[in-house]
């Protein structure tokens, strides 16, 4: 089954192998021949990007939307090193990436050669693992086990670095199927015992919470609805993190909202109260938990994580299991309704979580006269609710704004940079997606200071006809740092603001593109739909009102229980007519 | 823990939480990693002790198993037992990585270290020195009219011992191999 072929040739054939219909790219000196050999081929699509980075953060667009890996090439050296944010963004997500990088032909390593870095070293703490092949005979194997570790267990980015001497000699081609994995087969299956312990835990809990994360949507669409068939069975109430929307509907019953720093009011103060809180695919982030020690004092702690290391890392569990979330929610649900469905009377603890919901803590002061982000996220809303829609952000007070106002009812459908905070990942994240669905409407919400960061993907955008629409809540402002400077560094606001903005408008028409802008609270439903209908890219710069603050909003080293509502709130406005209750 | 000692309620200012929670007693482990021999497999395991504020008192590492290329590193570590858990945990997803075993815990265990010891000095000294090799079972490897080298092997405890032995008696220089450790009895 063995065949002779260069190096390059092998990297698309392993590619074909793999599966992968699409590359995001920038070709240099030190990946010509893969190049050359993407050239004289149809399967497989290579996106040109305009900056490296934006080639990972597409890819992990197109991975985030689909649940296949993102593929990424860059060359050696700078190609390399602009990888890197990319690299770092989607370990601490836990995106799946197979990144190819050029390097400088193996005699000539170390020497300081023209486009060379240590892209091994350099990457090693920033991917799941990483290999520098140094002989052709060994490349297919390589690669393959690279799509292995990328997927399985806690799915992650990994880097191939191939020296151009490699890409150029002759080999073995190995097909997948002959490829030995070696020891690397992370646990999927808890143990019979642990699965007890978790309905025992079940049927007695008198305030429970699911807390579920990026775990759920990163074991597959079959883990979502086990989980939608277990909150609904039991009818507990159900939180997420930034990273888990989707996975259970925004409209399903036992839906609490997103918790967190910038979380609803409810899914903190249940967190705060519950006795039973079942973690599944979280991991304790800092954005979530507020102060260690009071957090959620007086519950037993479930997590169900696939990665040991993320067990009693921040927060101490009465009960870890390791396994994937997909095979823990269908063990869990067969165990429960075989022991007969039991559960404890909840409905004081519904009760309660309706007494928090009724402090309404999205209500804002809206305007008659400028545009409030809050506003504009909710005409979004209402305006693309029910058609086949995916959402990119960026990173800051829209991003918070669109977890809070924007509803998702399926996974995979919602794209945001969690762990790293990358300002910049959501237009080029819009392009990934867009490129796997062609047919769909993409939205990136933006801030005009996040979208200036890899606007130059514009020329993407134009040269592969993807009507992405960038959403831009411009304030002028660098919001989030702005609320921290304001409530925290006594108004001192150095350096968040957006001087020198370019006209959008302008600069969409100068890449060809359509822009449109609008400051006006009437003006904005048609405005929504004129770019929503526009069969082409948009830069939307929606002019909003400029020191909006992102509430509730949980101060560090606060716990959940001291949470800041919106000044709204505290202004005592939620009677007033021009307040808009959600 | 650290020598960054930050004060409570000093967090109000920052995105983190900086105050320090789980100050409570610090453990010393020793772990066995066992790995595939493949190159840059040091530098992972040591990245990640660095990357993550991990303490190293000592590490050893050498091919021990030739045909299968499979390395042992025998690292020393402190920390918190949440912090030894949590160093276990993340060296043990470390792709290359079989098996890690904390030897402290999973019970009884030896631990040797090989120390070289030079000693310059003349008269009452040099007989000292000699005399107090013999006691500890230290090895003279090298000797000129002014000096020993001493070789010698045990726990860190006794390498130590020696050391400060041997310091107002001239020792000029010292190379420590730092501990490597076994299970006791007979299962691998």
């Amino acid at each position: 089954m063995t065949r002779q072929m260069t190096g390059a040739k092998m990297v698309v054939q392993a590619l074909k192998d793999q599966g992968v219909d699409t590359v995001f790219g920038y070709p240099g000196g030190a990946v010509l021949p893969i190049y050359d050999e993407i050239f004289q081929q149809n399967d497989i699509r290579h996106v040109l990007v305009r900056h490296e980075q934006a080639a990972l953060h597409a890819a992990e667009g197109y991975a985030r939307s689909t649940g296949k890996p993102g593929v990424a090439l860059v060359t050696s050296g700078p190609g390399a090193t602009n990888a890197v944010t990319g690299l770092t963004d989607a370990l601490l997500d836990s995106i799946p990436l197979v990144v190819f990088s050029g390097q400088v032909p193996t005699f000539m390593i170390g020497t300081d050669g023209f486009q060379e870095a240590d892209t091994i070293g350099i990457t090693r703490p920033c991917t799941k693992h990483n290999w520098l092949v140094k002989d052709t005979d060994k490349l297919a194997e390589t690669i393959h086990q690279a799509f292995h570790v990328a997927t399985s267990g806690r799915p992650g980015p990994v880097l191939i670095d191939l020296p151009k001497d490699v890409q150029f000699a002759d080999g073995e081609y190995t097909p997948p199927t002959k490829v030995k994995m070696g020891h690397y087969k992370p646990r999927v299956k808890a143990s019979i015992e642990e699965i007890n312990d978790i309905v025992a835990l079940i049927e007695k809990a008198e305030r429970p919470v699911f807390y579920t994360g990026g775990g759920v949507i990163n074991s597959g669409p079959a883990a979502s609805m086990l989980l939608r068939e277990l909150v609904d069975a039991t009818g507990f109430p159900i939180t997420s993190t930034l990273m888990g929307l989707g996975a259970y509907p925004a409209s399903g019953k036992g839906w609490l909202g997103m918790l967190g720093m910038h979380g609803l009011y409810e899914a903190n103060m249940a967190m705060h109260g519950c006795d039973l809180m079942i973690n599944i695919g979280a991991r304790f982030d800092d954005r979530i938990t507020g102060r260690i020690q009071d957090f959620s004092p007086n519950s037993k702690k479930i997590h169900v994580d696939i990665d040991p290391s993320s067990i009693n890392k921040i927060i101490h569990v009465d009960l870890p299991v390791i396994g994937d979330v997909g095979h823990v929610l269908e063990d869990v649900l067969k165990v429960w309704k075989s022991r007969g469905r039991k559960k404890a009377d909840i409905s004081a603890w519904w009760k309660q979580i309706e007494e928090w919901r009724e402090v309404r803590c999205l209500t804002y002061k809206n305007s008659d006269t400028v545009i409030k982000p809050q506003y504009a996220l909710q005409r979004l809303e209402e305006l693309t609710k029910g058609m086949d829609r995916y959402i990119t952000t960026e990173v800051g007070q829209h991003q918070m704004w669109a977890a809070q106002f924007l509803g998702f009812e399926d996974p995979n459908r919602w794209m945001t940079s969690g762990g790293l905070g990358t300002m910049g990942y959501g237009f080029p994240a819009s392009i990934g997606v867009q490129m796997a669905h062609p047919e769909s409407l993409v939205v990136n919400v933006a801030g005009e200071a996040s979208w200036l960061m890899n606007m130059q993907e514009m020329g993407t955008a134009i040269q592969y006809r993807l009507p992405v629409k960038q959403f831009i809540l411009n304030n002028e402002r660098l919001g989030m740092v702005r609320q921290w400077q304001q409530l925290l560094h006594g108004e001192r606001y150095s350096s968040s603001w957006s001087e020198a903005l370019p006209d959008f408008v302008k600069l969409a028409e100068a890449f060809g593109a359509k822009g449109i802008q609008c400051s006006d609270p009437k003006d904005l439903d048609d405005a929504i739909m004129e770019m929503i209908n526009y069969d082409g890219p948009v830069i939307f710069d929606c002019l909003v009102e400029k020191h909006e603050n992102c509430f509730p909003m949980i101060p560090s080293g606060k716990p959940h229980n001291e949470m800041l509502l919106g000044e709204a709130y505290v202004e005592g406005a939620i009677k007033s007519d021009g307040a808009v209750l959600v | 823990m650290s020598a960054l000692r930050i004060q409570q309620g000093s967090s109000s200012h920052s995105a983190y939480d900086l105050r320090d929670y789980h100050a409570e007693v610090i453990e010393k482990h020793t772990l066995a990693v066992l790995v595939d021999n493949e190159a840059g497999v040091l530098a992972r395991v040591i990245g990640l002790f660095s990357g993550r504020g991990y303490n190293i008192e000592s590490l050893t590492v050498a091919e021990v198993d030739h045909e299968g290329h499979r390395s042992r590193i025998t690292v020393v570590t402190t920390g918190t037992r949440d912090v030894i858990e949590q160093i276990k945990a993340q060296v043990g997803r470390i792709v290359p990585v079989h098996e890690v075993h904390d030897l402290t815990v999973e019970g009884p265990s030896i631990e040797r270290e090989l120390a070289l010891f030079k000693v310059e000095g003349t008269g009452n000294n040099r007989i000292e020195a000699l005399r107090l090799a013999e006691i500890f079972r230290a090895n003279v490897v090298d000797s000129t009219l002014e000096s020993f080298v001493f070789e010698m092997t045990g726990t860190s405890e006794k390498i130590d011992a020696f050391a400060e032995l041997m310091r107002p008696l001239g020792l000029v220089e010292t190379a420590r191999t730092g501990v490597a450790a076994l299970a006791r009895g007979s299962k691998a």
